[in-house]
């Protein structure tokens, strides 16, 4: 009995120790794959800049960008635009996955990428577009 | 009976675990969010990094260069 006590004790202070790791979270940013998606979406933002202002590109509600108005964009970049939002959405994607499975819960990454979503949208500029509910709204 | 209390603790240990596994941090995850989108977004780069080293050891005194320049009229 007192042996099962004494490991009752010893898992409750496991458990405890676990819990207070648990509590104190920091998510790790700095991974060499975040960094260098970073610096790619980064390099990428001042092409996708003048699209954000226009209205041809706007911020989807799930944390990724989307060809909002073609008809914004000169015809002659008009092809260019959409590897410009595909590239920007692998991008998109492989961050997300990337703090997930970089701070060990790879099963966070839906949770990160709705955060994300929702701070993309609180940062955007006045004058850009975002998706709320099914509509495009200007900002 | 011992069994039963070896069984309750280890259902007790196995269910802690589980609630640490669905945790997830979202204040952590705002922070780590905001401080992404704005170096994606070259967003207010003086706010967020403050104590950027800045070589404010440059400008010499030189005080004897002083007499010379000075009676240039």
């Amino acid at each position: 009995m007192k042996n099962l006590l004494v490991g009752f004790v010893l898992l409750s202070s496991l458990l405890a120790n676990n819990f207070v790791n648990a509590a104190e979270p920091n998510l790790d940013v700095n991974t060499p794959a975040i960094i260098a998606i970073k610096a790619s979406m980064t390099a990428r933002h001042s092409q996708l800049l003048p699209h954000y202002v226009s209205g041809a590109v706007g911020l989807t509600k799930d944390g990724f960008i989307a060809v909002k108005d073609a008809t914004a964009v000169p015809l002659r970049e008009r092809s260019g635009i959409n590897s410009l939002v595909a590239d920007e959405n692998i991008d998109r994607a492989k961050l997300y996955k990337e703090i997930a499975a970089g701070n060990g819960h790879p099963e966070w990454q839906n949770d990160i990428q709705n955060t994300f979503a929702g701070r993309w949208i609180d940062k955007a500029q006045a004058g850009w577009h975002y998706q709320s509910g099914g509509a495009w709204v200007k900002k | 009976m011992k069994k039963w209390l070896i069984g309750l603790s280890v259902a007790a240990g196995l269910s802690a675990c589980v609630t640490i596994n669905i945790y997830f941090p979202a204040a952590a995850a705002e922070k780590a969010a905001d401080k992404i989108i704005e170096e994606v977004w070259q967003l207010k780069d003086g706010e967020t990094k403050s104590g950027a080293p800045t070589p404010e050891s440059a400008p010499d005194p030189v005080p004897d260069a002083k007499p010379a320049d000075a009676p240039a009229k």
